[in-house]
């Protein structure tokens, strides 16, 4: 029998009063694979990403995380989750980077009780993975914004998830550092077996490094392994973006 | 002072409640402030204004309220407003903020009903506006204290929720860390502290000693424990001036302590100032010396 996909999406129609933003969507994501998800601003990636974390309520068609439907999905910690980094927090609050790190542990831990020696221990082998570990005891607010965005990965990794899912992770970052943190989800899929499923709307180095890239505008237009992806002409994919895009191939991302 | 202290009682209540008190609402101030509901604390003290007005009112009209501490009531109508406020803020999602202007201005409204149909201000009024050293009862004390034991709990049982709810909500909603019931637990928290602060620094200025202490220490700290720690060491120590200050000179000590942690502030913005000029300037300079 095959191994149950960790995100299987059938048929998913989604509309915001009378608009339609999703239709027909169907996407499944299985274990070490790693998927960008790309799609122009609108096309509607942000509420799949909030159908699959289950923040919006499904209307129609049927999403389940590792075979369970969403809504009855209790295990969240297999899911380890980044933001994009402008609008998740307040870059004055006082904490530091490892008390950041640690509190990805608060629903694994659950109720009524406290981090532990050990969980500090966690919290530093998390920021060893992602190289940030020198900041341990740095605030939070201090770092740049690539650095911020590798704290949150670490957070992600705390609870030793089998998926990451990250929204636009990398608005916001220089290229120097976009770079970097690519390269670091690489090492956590190769290496460590990470499924990931990465939103993005620029059509960017991401698309090479991922093993599978599904182009999303309100109806699924592509959805396969990379090299299929690097088959399709730029008219092709310019067509389903909305306008004309200039990809980068293989060769020049590295 | 000292002396006094061994010989008065109120003056003992009014110092251990003033300690507490000291310790609870930087505390819990630190959470608010984070989380930037600062002006919430503002909303629920004067919904105790209301209640307390009520109570001094009903005293005078029904024997029942004559003898009841006009705390329990003061307490009581902060609570069922940080509830208000909850349900406020969900009906309106999109201006979560308009919720405020609604309970504070409904407790003003209140608040001057009761206080003219009792034919204007008594002294206990005024007590409960600025606070006070001689009217700590030792039933107030003992308020104080029950308060203390539950927020200190309550953050000791729900840091890490907190923690995490406070710096990511969007974070926190997907990872499936919920504040369903830790918010209005919260609210109800948060109307408690404004409860058992208000005999000390008053009615008005009991979101003071929630804000002012936590504004400094987020200059200074680099964690959330460190700023969790100096929050309550500046708490402490503008209620003790502030109380010493306003036993001596004999005026309401919501007003000297405000004003004492008001100067602490402003020292730590001054030293953060000059540490920032040095850091500049120290390498231009160093040539020169």
């Amino acid at each position: 029998m095959e191994e149950l996909p960790l995100i299987d999406i059938r048929d998913v129609s989604f509309r915001y009063e009378n608009r339609v933003v999703l239709e027909h969507i169907s996407l499944q994501v299985r274990a070490g694979e790693f998927w960008a998800l790309i799609g122009p601003n609108g096309s509607g990636k942000s509420t799949l990403l909030k159908l699959i974390l289950g923040l919006l309520p499904p209307q129609q068609g049927d999403i389940r995380l590792f075979g369970e439907p969403v809504k009855t999905f209790r295990q969240r910690e297999k899911i380890g989750y980044v933001s994009q980094k402008s609008n998740s927090f307040n870059s004055g609050f006082p904490a530091t980077v490892l008390e950041v790190v640690k509190s990805g542990l608060t629903r694994k831990k659950g109720l009524f009780r406290s981090f532990t020696k050990a969980d500090e221990k966690k919290a530093l082998d998390a920021l060893e993975t992602v190289r940030m570990s020198e900041f341990a005891h740095e605030s939070i607010g201090q770092l740049s914004g690539g650095q911020q965005q590798r704290v949150f990965i670490a957070r992600a990794l705390i609870g030793e998830p089998e998926l990451l899912i990250m929204d636009e992770p990398t608005v916001g970052i220089d290229e120097q550092n976009v770079r970097q943190f690519y390269s670091i989800l690489q090492h956590l899929n190769e290496d460590y077996g990470i499924a990931i499923v990465l939103v993005t709307h620029e059509i960017d180095l991401v698309t090479n490094l991922a093993t599978h890239v599904a182009c999303l505008n309100r109806t699924m237009h592509f959805h396969g392994v990379q090299s299929d992806y690097e088959q399709m002409g730029d008219d092709d994919v310019a067509k389903w973006y909305g306008h004309p895009v200039r990809r980068l191939h293989g060769g020049e991302s590295s | 002072m000292i002396e006094a202290f061994l010989q008065f009682e109120f003056l003992r209540n009014a110092v251990y409640s003033g300690l507490l008190v000291g310790l609870i609402a930087p505390l819990l101030g630190l959470f608010i402030v984070v989380r930037r509901l600062a002006l919430i604390a503002d909303a629920l003290s004067h919904v105790a204004l209301a209640g307390i007005a009520g109570s001094l009112y009903l005293s005078q009209q029904v024997a029942l309220f004559a003898t009841l501490n006009p705390v329990y009531l003061g307490i009581g109508s902060a609570v069922g407003g940080s509830l208000l406020i909850e349900r406020l803020r969900k009906t309106y999602k999109d201006f979560e903020e308009l919720a405020i202007p609604i309970i504070l201005s409904a407790g003003i409204g209140f608040g001057a009903i009761f206080i003219s149909l009792a034919k204007g201000f008594s002294t206990d009024l005024v007590g409960y506006l600025f606070g006070s050293v001689s009217a700590v009862g030792r039933q107030d004390l003992w308020v104080v204290v029950g308060i203390t034991v539950i927020v200190v709990t309550f953050v000791a049982l729900f840091y890490k929720e907190m923690f995490t709810l406070s710096f990511d909500k969007e974070y926190s909603e997907a990872a499936g860390v919920s504040g369903k019931w830790i918010q209005p637990l919260f609210m109800v928290v948060t109307a408690l502290v404004i409860g058992a602060s208000m005999r000390i620094v008053g009615i008005l200025l009991v979101s003071s000693l929630m804000t002012i202490p936590v504004a400094a220490a987020i200059q200074l700290a680099k964690s959330f424990k460190g700023a969790l720690v100096l929050s309550i060491v500046f708490g402490e120590i503008a209620v003790v001036v502030g109380l010493v200050t306003a036993f001596n000179l004999d005026i309401a000590p919501g007003g000297t302590i405000v004003v004492c942690s008001i100067i602490i502030l402003l020292i730590v913005l001054g030293w953060k100032k000059i540490q920032a000029y040095r850091r500049t300037k120290g390498g231009a300079t160093y040539g020169h010396s």
